[in-house]
C-alpha cells in the first residue's frame, strides 16, 4: 500500500477498533486492481474523523469544509474531466450539513464516486446523534432514558431514489466484496454511492453498550445480509438485526460531463 | 479576438472581462442584481468550451469554484449579499488553501431580503471580515461598465499572482447601468497566470513560499502530491496544532497581501493638486461626487476626490497622505458608513464627515454640494 498510502503520516489518527483504517485500504485496493494511474485520481473528504481520509493518500488530495467534498469534486470533475474523482467522508458530513449537495450530485449524475463510512453517528466531536442513528439510540445530544427522538435516513435508499447510477452498501467486515464494488462505482460513468457500515466503539459503540471494536465487527458481520439486485427500498438497516448489503442500483443514464461535452460540440457546429 | 465595441450593462461587462481574463468555470445560484452575469455565462461558456454550472445553492457554487480552480482553470462565482454570507465559510477555505478565484457580489440592499433591485454599499466589511479568522482579502471596487470589465480581468490576474479570493465588490447601479464598453483586443490585455511548482514532485513543498511570500501551486491531476486542507498546515500541507506554525503560517497569509498593498491598490485622483477639500469615494456615489466636484468648483471651492477602486486592502497610505493636505475629507457611502471609520483612523487629526445613505440612490450632487459648502464655511 506503500505507493498509495503516504506512510510518513502514519499511524492514523483513528481510535483502536475504528472502521475508518479498513475503507480507507479498501479504496487503494479498488484503485490498484483497476490499475488506474494515480496522478489522475483526486480524493476528497469533508470534515470528521471519516474526512481526515483524503490526508492518506498520496495523490493530489483536499480537505474541505464540512459537508462540501461533493461540491468541491463536482468543479474539478467539471473542469477536468479526465481525473478520476472519489470523495471519501462520514455519514454526518455526507448527508445532514452535505445532505443537499448529495441529493443534488445524484440527480446531476456527475461521474464521481462517494464512499460514506457510516458509523451511525458523529465520530470526530464525541459522539453526538447524526441522521443515520436510530430512533432511540443513545448519544451525547441523545442520553439515556429516551434516546433519539428522530428518525435515520435509509443512505442506499436515499441515493437511489435522487438518481444515483451506482449504489451499493457493505459494512467493513465485508473487505473483498466492497472494494469490487469501489471499484465498480469508480469505472462507472456516472454518479456511485457506495456505504461503508463501520464502527465507531469510541463513541457510539460505548454509549450503546454494544462493545469493543473486535464486538463491533463480529456483530456487523452476523447481521450482514446480502441481497444482491435487491430493490433499494428493500434494502433495510436494522443495526440490532439486519442490514441488507450488497449492489442495488447499476443503471445507465447520461453523464453531466459528458452531456457537456456534446453541447460543446453543438456548440461548434460539429 | 479583435477588439469588440458594445453598449451594456455593468454585469454583463464583467461576464465578458471574466472570459476575456480565461474563466472557463462558472459555478453559481441566481440572485438578483447578479443574475444578468450567470445568464450571460451560461449562454458564453459553451460558445468557448467553458462551464456555466447552476449549483444548489451559494456554498456548493463556491466550494465548486475552488475545486475547479485546483484543476488550474480560472474559476468564478458572481451573488450579492445573501449569496455572500452563504459563502463566508468557504472564502476561509479559499483563503487558508491559497486558492485563486473571483467573487463577484454586485451590492444590494440588506440586511436580510432587504431590497433586491436596490443598490447599496453594505457588504464592504463583511467582504473583509465575513469569515472567521484573522485574514486579508482583495476587493475591487469599479463605477463603470468600462470598469466592470478592465477590473474583473484584474480581479482574475491578481487572484492568480497571489494565489487568494478577490472581491469585485459592486453595487447595484453600476451591475445595471448601461455604457459603452470597449474590450480590448485580446493581444493587448496582460493575463497572468498562478505559478507552478519548478522542482522535481520528491523535493516539492506545497505550502513552501517563495520570497513573494506565494507558494507556487501544483494541480489536482498532476504528477505531484498534495495535501490542501482548511486545518493550519506546515510547508509539508500537513496538519499542525502547533503554536509556531499558526502563527508562521497566519503572518505569511496576511503579509502576502500586505506587503504587495502597493502593487494591488489602484486609485484615481479627481482635481485633488490644489484642493483644500477632499470626497474619498468608491461605486456608484463617486460618479454623483465628480459632478458636484466640478459645480463647486465652479463656484470657486477648491475641492477634488481621491476615488477608491480597490477598498481591500486598505489604501492607509493614500489616505493618511490626503489628510496632510486638505482640510476636510468628506466620504459619501450608500451605507452607515462602512469606509468612513477607516478613513477617520488613518486621517489622524483631519476631520473626516461622513454622508452616509444606506439606500438604493446615491447621495446626489447638489447634496455633496451642500455639504461641502457646510464644510468649508
Ligand atoms: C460548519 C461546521 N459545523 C460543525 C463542525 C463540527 N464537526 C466536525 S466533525 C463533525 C461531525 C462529523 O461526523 P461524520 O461526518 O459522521 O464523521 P465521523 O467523525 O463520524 O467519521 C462536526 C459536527 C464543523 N467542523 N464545521
Ligand atoms: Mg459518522
Amino acid at each position: 500500500m506503500q505507493k498509495y498510502i503516504r506512510t510518513d503520516r502514519l499511524p492514523w489518527i483513528y481510535c483502536p477498533g475504528c472502521s475508518i483504517g479498513i475503507a480507507t485500504q479498501m479504496v487503494a485496493h479498488a484503485i490498484e486492481d483497476l490499475g488506474l494511474d494515480f496522478h489522475k485520481v483526486v480524493i476528497i473528504s469533508g470534515i470528521g474523523c471519516s474526512g481526515r481520509t483524503s490526508g492518506y493518500f498520496k495523490t493530489g488530495t483536499y480537505h474541505t469544509t464540512h459537508g462540501r467534498a461533493i461540491a468541491f469534486a463536482e468543479g474539478v470533475k467539471i473542469a477536468n474531466p479526465e481525473l478520476e474523482v472519489i470523495v471519501i467522508s462520514g455519514d454526518g458530513d455526507l448527508a445532514a450539513i452535505g445532505g443537499n449537495h448529495l441529493i443534488h450530485a445524484c440527480r446531476r449524475n456527475i461521474d464521481i464516486t462517494v464512499v460514506c463510512i457510516n458509523n451511525l453517528n458523529y465520530g470526530m466531536t464525541g459522539g453526538q446523534f447524526g441522521p443515520t442513528t436510530e430512533h432511540e439510540r443513545y448519544s451525547q445530544t441523545s442520553p439515556p432514558p429516551f434516546g433519539n427522538v428522530e428518525h435515520p435516513f435509509n443512505l442506499v435508499q436515499l441515493a437511489a431514489s435522487s438518481g444515483a447510477t451506482f449504489v451499493a452498501r457493505w459494512t467493513a467486515v465485508q473487505a473483498r466484496r466492497a472494494t469490487k464494488s469501489i471499484a465498480k462505482g469508480i469505472k462507472k460513468k456516472g454518479f456511485s454511492f457506495i456505504e461503508i457500515v463501520g464502527a465507531c466503539p469510541t463513541a457510539y459503540g460505548r454509549m450503546n453498550r454494544l462493545g469493543d471494536g473486535l464486538a463491533m465487527h463480529k456483530h456487523l458481520l452476523e447481521v450482514a445480509d446480502i441481497q444482491n439486485g435487491l430493490p433499494p427500498h428493500e434494502a433495510e438497516f436494522d443495526y440490532e438485526r439486519r442490514i441488507v448489503c450488497g449492489e442495488f442500483v447499476n443503471i445507465e443514464k447520461p453523464e453531466y460531463t459528458e452531456v457537456l461535452r456534446q453541447m460543446h460540440l453543438k456548440a461548434h457546429g460539429q | 479576438m479583435p477588439e469588440r465595441v458594445m453598449f451594456t450593462m455593468g454585469d454583463i461587462a464583467c461576464a465578458e472581462g471574466a472570459l476575456s481574463a480565461g474563466c472557463r468555470y462558472f459555478g453559481g445560484y441566481p440572485i438578483t442584481p447578479a443574475t444578468e452575469i450567470a445568464e450571460w455565462m451560461a449562454r458564453r461558456m459553451p460558445e468557448v468550451g467553458g462551464a456555466y454550472v447552476q449549483y444548489e445553492d451559494e456554498i456548493a457554487s463556491i466550494t465548486s469554484v475552488i475545486g475547479a480552480s485546483w484543476t488550474g482553470a480560472k474559476a468564478m462565482t458572481a451573488t450579492s449579499g445573501p449569496g455572500v454570507s452563504l459563502m463566508l465559510e468557504a472564502i476561509g477555505l479559499a483563503v487558508m488553501t491559497e486558492t485563486p478565484l473571483v467573487i463577484v457580489n454586485i451590492m444590494r440592499g440588506g440586511p436580510s431580503t432587504g431590497q433586491p433591485t436596490r443598490g447599496q454599499q453594505g457588504d464592504v466589511m463583511q467582504a473583509k471580515w465575513g469569515s472567521h479568522g484573522d485574514y486579508q482579502i482583495i476587493a475591487l471596487t469599479p463605477a463603470s461598465v468600462q470598469e466592470m470589465f478592465d477590473q474583473t480581468v484584474r480581479a482574475f490576474n491578481l487572484a492568480e499572482r497571489f494565489r487568494t479570493p478577490v472581491f469585485i465588490l459592486a453595487d447595484e447601479t453600476v451591475g445595471h447601468m448601461r455604457e459603452r464598453l470597449v474590450i480590448p483586443d485580446e493581444h493587448d490585455l496582460k493575463i497572468e497566470y498562478r505559478k507552478l511548482p519548478k522542482v522535481p514532485p520528491e523535493e516539492y513543498l506545497p505550502f513552501k513560499a517563495d520570497d513573494d511570500l506565494v507558494p507556487p501551486m501544483a494541480l489536482l491531476g498532476s504528477e505531484y502530491q498534495f495535501y490542501a486542507t482548511g486545518l493550519t498546515h506546515d510547508e509539508r500541507g500537513y496538519p499542525s496544532d502547533k503554536e509556531n506554525v499558526q502563527i508562521e503560517l497566519i503572518t505569511r497569509l496576511n503579509n502576502k497581501i500586505l506587503h504587495n498593498a502597493d502593487k494591488i491598490i489602484e486609485l484615481e485622483e479627481f482635481m485633488l493638486d490644489d484642493a483644500d477639500i477632499a470626497v474619498v469615494s468608491y461605486g456608484t456615489p463617486s460618479r454623483s461626487a465628480k459632478r458636484a466636484i466640478k459645480d463647486a468648483r465652479n463656484e470657486g471651492i477648491k475641492v477634488g476626490m481621491l476615488r477608491l477602486k480597490t477598498v481591500w486592502p486598505f489604501p492607509e497610505k493614500a489616505i493618511a497622505d490626503l489628510a496632510s493636505r486638505v482640510k476636510h475629507i468628506i466620504v459619501p457611502e450608500q451605507n452607515m458608513g462602512q469606509i468612513y471609520h477607516l478613513v477617520k483612523e488613518h486621517a489622524l487629526t483631519t476631520p473626516v464627515h461622513l454622508m452616509a445613505k444606506p439606500a438604493g440612490m446615491p447621495q446626489y450632487p447638489q447634496e455633496i454640494v451642500q455639504k461641502i459648502h457646510e464644510v468649508s464655511s
